[in-house]
């Protein structure tokens, strides 16, 4: 559910190269937008021989979008679990030829069970990098305007009226459904993954729709930017979205300090996976490539540049201290109990969610 | 010689064929697509729609749902939707024309060089693609941006006011992107325009402002008309400029589209909406043609 259209710009002009090459040894990744450390493909590319075209999206929307149209022309792609579940019951992907995919033992076995309720008998699926959505926070100015008891590890924070009506600095939330639905759901003590209409027309709804005028805006990428400058001083986010903020507010030397916290009422997790769609043309080089991520070497060389969590455990002594050690990255056991995969929805509860969230925004 | 020229088709079809062509090949077939999968129902499938036609057992089923039609009727976002982007195309082209106006009148008046200079700059920005000049738009617009930060500056205001992420912004960047279209059928017009009208009349006495107003006017409603199209067609649908600069107030139809399409996965609905939208637009496209076709006649 993560838009980020900035990054259309990078992906138009990649486009234009991809449109080029289709001989042998060829492969076409299609992976989200700053989703890899900067030497990986080069990496792949000298130790198979096999040339990468290398492209990039900004939402499961675009994504989903075109796999649904067909003939994309990619080897590889990269949806979220909960998308890719749906995109299964299209039938749209290859299954996975496991004896190709010699790391495929090195995968977290709790995360495989828990990712064989979307992808039976993982089938489909090989996961790529994980994060959670929680709380992109700046304490100071927070601090400065709801006092030192500010509820900073609760999502009370912005959904207590009282709390974020005070928080005059810049608010952001998520411009997705199912992303705020499903925390919101489970901040009011229900289902975050409810398939019953009514949830997402009652409660949830009027609390939503009371925090709106308070909400500076509802965007999936601009916060990254603002909470950096200090343009925002609270956003929804994704964790390695965050941790993208940080380091940039680090870098720009500004003063502005970011933090990232996942809410102690618990939040929503994702996990990001590797499949081949069915009309691919080179399967043997996607099954290649993914084979090469999930080497612990490699996925410790990922995560240590994006910021995200691998589900290759072999890999983790290999990611840097600072990371390794942060519990809004690896989160520790506690804090994985209480968080939750967005579950797949019938098509007519998207529209419900959908349209509720409509309603938010527009007040219609 | 005379049979040949019986068997060949007639020559007028050279010149009818390629704009035929070309209607036929970029809107006809790519609305009858469209139109088809209006009538259709949504399916976890690839394409996500059900077929309408199909062949069973030597029969050929054809299953028309138009139930899709009227969903659109029955939600009140989508007539909203349709009217705030008629509301939102109808006041950018007023404001486009108050601004292109003058300026192509002014263009007109110029002495060649500068008039082709002034042209060029009319059309620079073109050159860059638009989704990075709404871009720039934004680092102007923002909290954080040019306006706000020269603004407290100079101590006119204590708080960044809130530009970006409103409905004026949205009308900045329709008017931003779209003022070329006004003001090139419009500096067309005006360049053709006979001066010996006016001479004439101010010979007969009639004084500048009395021209302008029962000479150049009348005469370039053409253009204004031209432009006014121009702008105002494209700008019910943009999505762009509503999506960066927009906030929530105002919903446009093409991000409707985008939703129905996108996050709802709806491709038989989304393809309702923009065939109900080419409906919405088809009033002011056939009065614009009638008038067309008017003014030929008339040069004639």
């Amino acid at each position: 559910m993560r838009i980020r259209i900035r990054r259309w710009l990078i992906a138009v002009a990649t486009l234009g190269v991809s449109l080029l090459a289709h001989a042998e040894g060829e492969l076409n990744v299609y992976n989200w937008n700053n989703y890899i450390a900067a030497d990986t493909i080069a990496r792949f590319e000298a130790e198979t021989g096999i040339h990468v075209t290398y492209d990039v999206f900004d939402s499961n929307e675009v994504l989903e979008g075109k796999l649904l149209a067909g003939r994309t022309g990619y080897d590889v792609v990269v949806p979220t679990s909960n998308f890719m579940a749906r995109q299964i019951q299209a039938g749209i992907y290859l299954p996975l030829d496991k004896a190709r995919l010699t790391h495929y033992g090195d995968l977290d076995p709790v995360l495989m069970a828990d990712l064989a309720v979307v992808d039976p008998g993982n089938t489909y699926g090989v996961p790529y990098m994980e994060g959670t959505e929680g709380l992109g926070i700046n304490r100071a100015m927070i601090i400065e305007r709801l006092g030192e008891d500010a509820p900073l590890d609760s999502w009370d924070l912005v959904f207590k009226l009282e709390n974020l009506a005070r928080l005059d600095c810049g608010v952001a939330f998520l411009d997705s459904p199912v992303d705020m639905w499903s925390p919101v759901l489970n901040y009011l003590g229900k289902d975050p993954n409810s398939t019953n209409p009514s949830d997402y027309q009652g409660e949830a709804l009027a609390l939503m729709k009371s925090l709106k005028p308070y909400v500076t805006y509802f965007h999936s990428s601009k916060y990254i930017d603002d909470l950096a400058t200090g343009e925002i001083c609270v956003a929804v986010g994704y964790s390695g979205d965050v941790a993208q903020a940080m380091l940039a507010a680090e870098e720009a030397g500004n003063g502005v300090e970011v933090d990232y916290v996942i809410p102690k009422e618990g939040s929503l997790r994702f996990v990001d996976m590797f499949a081949i769609p069915k009309d691919a043309r080179h399967v043997v080089e996607a099954h290649r490539f993914i084979d090469f991520m999930t080497r612990p070497d490699i996925a410790a060389a990922n995560t240590n540049a994006i910021w995200y969590a691998n589900p290759v455990p072999a890999a983790t002594p290999m990611v840097s201290e600072a990371i390794r050690n942060d519990p809004s990255i690896y989160p520790p056991e506690a804090v994985v109990k209480k968080l939750w995969v967005a579950r797949v929805m019938p098509p007519k509860l998207d529209r419900v969610m959908n349209r509720a969230w409509t309603e938010v925004k527009s007040g219609r | 010689m005379n049979l040949l020229r019986r068997w060949l088709p007639d020559r007028r079809w050279g010149v009818i064929a390629p704009p035929f062509l070309w209607l036929s090949l970029f809107f006809v077939i790519p609305f009858a697509l469209v139109f088809k999968i209006s009538l259709s129902e949504m399916a976890i499938a690839q394409p996500p729609y059900v077929p309408l036609l199909e062949y069973l057992d030597g029969v050929l089923n054809v299953r028309l749902n138009f139930g899709n039609y009227t969903w659109l009727f029955d939600d009140p976002l989508y007539a909203d939707a349709y009217l705030s982007s008629l509301g939102i195309a109808a006041w950018s082209t007023v404001i486009c024309l108050a601004i292109g106006y003058p300026m192509a009148y002014a263009i007109s008046k110029m002495r060649g060089s500068l008039q082709n200079l002034c042209l060029l700059l009319v059309v620079l920005p073109s050159w860059t693609s638009l989704l990075i000049r709404v871009y720039a738009w934004m680092g102007i617009l923002k909290n954080d941006g040019i306006i706000n930060n020269v603004l407290l500056a100079v101590g006119l205001i204590a708080e960044p006011l809130r530009l970006l992420n409103t409905t004026g912004a949205v009308y900045v960047g329709i008017v931003y992107a779209y003022l070329p279209f006004m003001v090139l059928p419009l500096y067309a017009n005006l360049t053709r325009m006979d001066p010996r009208l006016l001479e004439a009349a101010a010979d007969l006495g009639a004084r500048p402002l009395t021209r302008f107003l029962r000479i150049t006017l009348p005469l370039s409603v053409g253009g204004v008309i031209a432009g006014s199209m121009l702008v105002f067609i494209p700008a019910v649908g943009e999505f762009v400029v509503p999506e960066l600069l927009g906030g929530n107030e105002a919903t446009m139809i093409g991000k409707v589209l985008w939703g129905e399409f996108f996050a709802n996965r709806d491709w038989p609905v989304a393809s309702a909406v923009a065939t109900l939208m080419l409906l919405v637009l088809i009033l002011p496209i056939l009065l614009f043609h009638r008038y067309q076709s008017r003014e030929l006649e008339v040069a004639r």
